[in-house]
């Protein structure tokens, strides 16, 4: 662990211009000392949960208001949340289980960690309202593994919600319980997606589980279980204090509310943007600092590498919500922005993002297994000049065999780099291929 | 019901029925390597893709239910598309060294790749090598050919009880490994090889002797338990190669023991005796069967027209066929003589005279997953029935509570409700304290005979007997049951205990009292089937541990080597040296059976006919796989010319198939078994509750490697874990009280016997006990498996001592 500590230890916040932002899991970023529990009672922190709690609203009225949000899930796959949430049982004998993730691990993602470090108590109460509403008696959070300077942060955090009685037994004097717990997991990629996180919380490894059965019916120790990314938890306290409505209104249609984007790679300013959903690119480019050392920008990567790469000409158009990047032939995914300008290599890129799915695959089906590495390896030694011609099509088939056939979306996540570098920049890797290096850099 | 189509067929299912399941219904072939139908859904290898009407992607039949009105196509463009690619990327890491490789010819991706993969191969990348794991004796790995399907992993987790196996490392370095420096070591482990669709894990012994091809397969039945598993032998000329499970869902599923599957080995061991032999002037010499059979019956009759035919005892091995024993039998009756039994490894026969008909398990084998509540009365049940162990597991994973009673507090590798591990003679105690909580419970204790009420007054029931009683009458620890289907089963330990009687007594009341099913758990192939015949003493004459107490003039040994297979080691041995003559019919040269006049080479089951009752009463015939082995005969011809010699009247049979015929006297075997198995008593017998032993009692059970001639000569199985040394297990506070550390030698002494071991501390035997094991040579100068016996500390040198002694007296 010592050395996960003092890889860390440089944490210097990654502030951004909050002007323009619309702060809402980062709420508490306005204030002086923004982790504490005094910052994030000031600003009417753990009313919801005492509200709901002691005048016992009922579930549905809780889950009818998450879904007027329109809320959508934040871990990358878009899902609605209060739809997700009307699926857990309702009467159950025994233990339902909550499960907060944040496991974020994909290269370009970085907001979770944020919401830890400058405002976990929404997260906390947001989990807290969750178990309330879903009937849950124990919840975990799982933070990824190499970031340890936050899961002492929330284990902090949690000691002090316990301490005023946000967590715990008979909870504002009623017989509502709820424990809640951080697991710190070793960095895993896979451990993000949600059956491999509850069998790697089970202490088993982390590879995913076949599904359906969902978590829902078969999570934790085999109990009902619900899932949710931390972005999406941290929203809940705000979305029960203003209303779904006012949530929604923040975003456009099919995409409610503000979203964190972290926006990294060739941009004067990196950081994470919480802005409303909708924002044209332009714009969040712009709050970013533009593209650096006055560069032209060449692509972007809009929801993290699972999700297809974007030429400048489409991602110049596009808002930053949902279908706005549908329509633009990517997704947002969890809002991570790689920005690459001109002097990117994509051939190269496309090595670095392809060596990432062939390491972090688990290994357990076949396609995801066999194919990322063959993927890897063509890709490499097409930088090592020795490509062919036919390798193009080869990858593209490789990667359509892997996408869609696997037990966990791990597999289509590493064939989607592919197959958009190679539909987006099909000239860069011909003449890579043909000249044996890189038409951007010449090497 | 559930109307789907496949391929264009429809087809009804029940609800919950996956697509594959569907697919084996209606015959159509989905190819698969992860799926299996005894083991979880991995949905790992995607071999078995589909295309279902109204989904984007395809569907992995093994893992999908189906759903009303669903349309799968399992050949159409999409679905073999998806298949070959998965067939693509399962070959491009794969070594395709098939020419070299022992799965070659019974390969599931070499078949499946027939129909589903390339000619060519679009890979030229390097490819993945994975080092080769040594898991043991028995199974040879060849890790780069894995496919990394995790059957071998599910089986041993799911079916053999303990995850031995795992897979390390993440993607492409995905591999299976067993714990660092571990072997396999479950007792069904080569399982595995059979379920392994490729080359990765393959069969140690077999290596490199054959190919599949060349190897004619012939049905059979294991011998060496009594479940009766159906096995497939393969043969090359006329040599047993090796032994692999014949699927029978009701007995052994598709699985087999280890020892079933690897003890063949001993069937080609140089111990084989090829030629009748005679011992001339205390030297052994080859002659032919003629001179043998004749000098053998000279002998028998000498003896027993000087000393009368009671001066003959026969002892036969519960593992021999039943026409083998039904003529021995015979023989023996026919000489006047009524000394012959096949208990060999039982103290107490009590009961002889008392039971309504032939005891057996009292149900059937695929019951017992059914059960909700089970008893297990002195059994090792993993050592003693491997693969039976795995049904009550099946059970307990069911939701079973198990209780165990044993001197042993062996790991079953299944969940335990409640044990009592207490010495032999206090299990009686402790069934007394639950027969009484039980009548207790049950409000039922008027139904008892007086006797029993009269002696449960005075039992004191203890919290921990209260509670297994309570399991048993069905309050259970999350869910009580009105009627819970009860099975109570007596092992190995307690049919060889001095206080067997009470045991089975007690146990039968139990039964009685809470509906249960149950009954032995015999130990042999045969077992059941001698005893149905009778192959015990005739109402004058004597049981098998009486013959050796009270020696013999003359032996006729069938299938046995006395020392070994015998309860009392040291008795067997000077009964055999004071003999006369002992006639041995054996398929071993031994030195057991160095005291021996006769030795005539018997054939073992792969090489006669004949036909084992199993313990749920299943009657199968078998037939010769290979030719006999040199001179040796099938032991049923060898008792007929035998008796034929003796001059003996009605021994005319041409075949075994005559000797059964006349064994069932025409009715029809199953109705002839059903109406005599029976586990009921004729009236109750004294059963004292108090017993308590001066001194220690010995838990000397037979490991399962030991259990008979042929097993105890494969060699694999002896390099198994299994095969450990002989040593002195105490529960570490009798070795405090003998001021005892591990490692120090112990003088071990029963009876008149005695001999030197080291002893280790062990917490799994009960306090006033010692555990030594037996059918072994370290332990022939012992005596009863589960008897009193005394233990004393001495050094290394009077150790040495010893052991010199013992060396020169053996010379
Ligand atoms: C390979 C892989 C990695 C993932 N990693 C994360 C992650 O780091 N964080 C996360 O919240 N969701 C991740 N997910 C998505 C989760 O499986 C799950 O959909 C999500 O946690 C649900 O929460 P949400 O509905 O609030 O988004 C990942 C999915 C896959 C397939
Ligand atoms: S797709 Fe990849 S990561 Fe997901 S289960 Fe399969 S091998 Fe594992
Ligand atoms: S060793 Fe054989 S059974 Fe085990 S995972 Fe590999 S291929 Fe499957
Ligand atoms: S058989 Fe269905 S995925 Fe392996």
């Amino acid at each position: 662990m010592s050395t996960l500590k003092s890889e860390t230890k440089d944490s210097k916040p990654v502030m951004t211009d909050l002007k323009g932002q619309t702060l809402i899991t980062l709420q508490t970023l306005k204030e002086d000392n923004p982790a504490s529990l005094a910052t994030y009672e000031k600003l009417g922190g753990y009313e919801q949960l005492k509200r709901l709690v002691t005048n016992k609203v009922k579930a549905v009225e809780v889950i009818n208001q998450v879904k007027l949000s329109g809320l959508r899930g934040r871990g990358g796959a878009g899902f609605p949340t209060g739809l997700k949430w009307s699926f857990m049982p309702r009467y159950y004998d025994g233990t339902k289980y909550l499960v907060c993730n944040t496991d974020e691990g994909e290269p370009g993602t970085f907001k979770d960690r944020d919401i830890i470090r400058y405002n976990p108590h929404q997260l906390i109460e947001g989990m807290a309202i969750a178990a309330y509403t879903l009937g849950a008696g124990v919840g975990y959070n799982y933070i990824h593994g190499e970031i340890w300077r936050e899961y002492e942060i929330f284990e902090a955090a949690l000691a002090e919600a316990r301490a005023a009685g946000y967590i715990g037994q008979n909870l504002f004097g009623t017989h509502f319980n709820f424990e809640l717990y951080a697991v710190h997991g070793y960095g895993a990629y896979i451990c993000g997606e949600e059956t491999a996180l509850i069998e790697s919380i089970e202490g088993k490894k982390g590879q995913p589980r076949f599904k359906p059965p969902f978590p829902a019916s078969y999570g934790v120790f085999g109990k009902p279980t619900n899932v949710n990314n931390t972005e999406s938890f941290a929203s809940i306290p705000w979305i029960l204090q203003h209303g779904g409505q006012a949530f929604a209104d923040l975003g456009v249609a099919g995409s409610g509310g503000s979203k964190l984007f972290s926006v990294s790679g060739h941009v004067e300013k990196p950081g994470n943007y919480e802005v409303n959903m909708g924002m044209p690119f332009t714009e969040l480019l712009a709050m970013a600092g533009g593209i650096w050392k006055g560069r032209q920008l060449k692509a972007v990567i809009p929801g993290g590498p699972s999700t297809a790469v974007m030429p400048a000409s489409a991602i110049l158009d596009a808002t930053m919500d949902y279908n706005g990047l549908s329509k633009a032939g990517s997704s947002l995914g969890a809002g991570s922005l790689i920005v690459m300008d001109e002097t990117t290599c994509m051939v190269k890129t496309l090595k670095r993002l392809s060596y990432f799915f062939y390491e972090e695959s688990c290994g357990q089906c076949t396609p995801c297994r066999e194919g990322t590495g063959w993927v890897y390896r063509v890709i490499k030694r097409i930088t090592e000049g020795n490509g062919k011609m036919e390798d193009l099509d080869l990858l593209t088939d490789v990667s359509n065999n892997i996408s869609g056939r696997t037990i966990c979306a791990l597999g289509d996540a590493a064939a989607t780099p592919v197959l958009s570098f190679i539909k987006h920049f099909r000239p860069e890797f011909e003449y890579y291929i043909q000249h044996g290096k890189s038409m951007v850099d010449g090497q | 019901m559930l109307k789907i189509e496949i391929d264009g067929k429809p087809v009804e299912v029940d609800h919950g029925t996956t697509i594959i399941d569907a697919a084996d219904k209606l015959g159509v072939a989905i190819p698969r390597f992860c799926y299996h139908k005894k083991l979880s859904v991995a949905a790992n290898c995607r071999m078995c893709l589909v295309e279902v009407e109204k989904f984007g992607k395809p569907l992995p039949a093994c893992a999908t239910p189906v759903a009303e009105g669903m349309k799968i196509f399992t050949r159409s463009k999409a679905a073999v598309q998806a298949q070959q690619s998965v067939m693509e990327f399962l070959l491009i890491n794969h070594p395709l060294d098939c020419p070299i490789c022992d799965q070659g010819g019974e390969c599931d991706l070499q078949d499946v790749a027939v129909g589903y993969g390339a000619s060519g191969s679009r890979y030229t990348e390097e490819k993945r090598v994975v080092f080769n794991k040594n898991i043991g004796p028995l199974i040879s790995t060849d890790m780069t050919r894995c496919i990394q399907c995790t059957r071998c992993v599910r089986f041993l987790k799911e079916v053999g009880g303990m995850q031995e196996l795992g897979m390390v490392g993440r993607g492409e370095h995905a591999e299976i490994t067993a714990y660092v420096d571990q072997s396999v070591n479950s007792e069904l482990s080569g399982n595995i090889i059979d379920l392994c669709p490729v080359g990765a894990l393959t069969n140690k012994p077999f290596r490199y002797s054959a190919r599949s091809w060349e190897l004619v397969r012939r049905p059979s039945i294991a011998p060496h338990d009594s479940m009766g598993s159906h096995i497939e032998v393969h043969v090359k000329d006329d040599k047993v190669m090796r032994v692999l499970p014949r699927e029978k869902e009701s007995i052994n599923e598709c699985w087999l023991s280890d020892r079933d599957r690897y003890s063949y080995e001993g069937l080609n061991s140089p111990d084989r005796l090829k030629v009748p032999m005679i011992k001339h002037h205390g030297e052994w010499q080859e002659t032919d069967w003629k001179t043998a059979l004749e000098y053998a019956a000279g002998q028998i009759k000498d003896i027993t027209t000087e000393h009368g035919s009671d001066a003959l005892g026969a002892l036969v091995s519960p593992n021999s066929t039943m026409e083998e024993g039904y003529l021995i039998k015979e023989l023996v009756h026919g000489l006047g003589c009524g000394n012959v039994d096949y208990r060999l490894r039982q103290t107490d026969f009590r009961l002889d005279g008392k039971r309504v008909g032939t005891p057996w398990m009292g149900c059937n084998i695929d019951e017992i997953e059914k059960l909700d509540r089970i008893l297990l009365i002195g059994s090792n049940i993993r050592n003693e029935h491997p693969l039976l162990a795995q049904r009550f597991r099946k059970a307990v994973d069911n939701g079973a509570e198990l209780s165990i009673i044993s001197p042993l507090d062996n790991n079953p590798l299944m969940d335990i409700a409640h044990k009592i591990i207490v010495t032999p003679n206090d299990i009686v105690n402790v069934l007394a304290q639950i027969l009484k909580a039980m009548s207790k419970l049950q409000k039922l204790s008027l139904c008892l005979p007086p006797q029993l009420s009269e002696l449960l007054e005075q039992i004191h029931v203890r919290p921990n007997t209260e509670a297994m009683a309570e399991s048993l009458v069905g309050l259970g620890e999350t869910v009580n049951l009105i009627a819970p289907k009860v099975g109570i089963f007596l092992g190995n330990m307690a049919l060889s205990a001095p206080r067997f009687t009470e045991m089975y007594s007690l146990a039968e009341a139990i039964g009685g009292v809470s509906g249960a099913k149950g009954g032995i758990l015999p130990a042999a192939a045969n077992s059941t089937g001698m005893h149905l015949l009778g192959v015990m003493p005739a109402s004058t004459g004597m049981h098998a541990r009486a013959m050796l107490e009270v020696p013999r003039k003359a032996y006729l040994l069938l299938n046995i080597e006395p020392e070994l297979d015998c309860q009392h080691a040291a008795l067997a041995r000077s009964a055999m040296e004071k003999a006369d003559c002992v006639v041995a019919l054996t398929a071993y040269k031994s030195k057991a059976l160095d005291h021996a006049t006769v030795l005539l080479p018997i054939a073992p089951f792969t090489e006669t006919s004949g036909t084992f009752m199993s313990m749920e009463g299943r009657i199968q015939s078998f037939k010769a796989v290979v030719k006999p082995l040199g001179e040796c005969r099938p032991a049923w011809k060898v008792l007929r010319v035998l008796a034929n010699t003796l001059g003996l009247q009605g021994f005319d049979f041409e075949s075994s198939e005559e000797v059964k015929l006349k064994i069932f006297d025409g009715e029809k075997p199953s109705d002839f078994a059903r109406s005599r198995l029976n586990n009921n008593m004729k009236e109750l017998v004294e059963i004292e509750t108090k017993i308590k032993s001066p001194g220690l009692q010995r838990v000397g059970e037979v490991p399962q490697y030991e259990a008979d001639p042929i097993v105890r000569r494969s060699e694999p199985l002896r390099k198994t874990k299994y095969n450990i040394k002989r040593l002195v297990r105490l529960h570490p506070d009798e070795m405090r009280a003998y001021d005892l550390v591990e490692g120090d030698m112990v003088l071990v002494t029963q009876d008149k016997g005695s001999t030197v071991l080291p002893v280790r501390p062990d917490a799994h035997v009960a306090p006033g006990c010692v555990r030594v094991a037996a059918a072994h040579e370290d332990t022939l100068g012992l005596g009863d498996l589960m008897g009193d016996i005394s233990i004393e500390k001495i050094t290394q040198e009077q150790a040495d001592v010893f052991k010199s002694k013992q060396m020169e007296a053996q010379n």
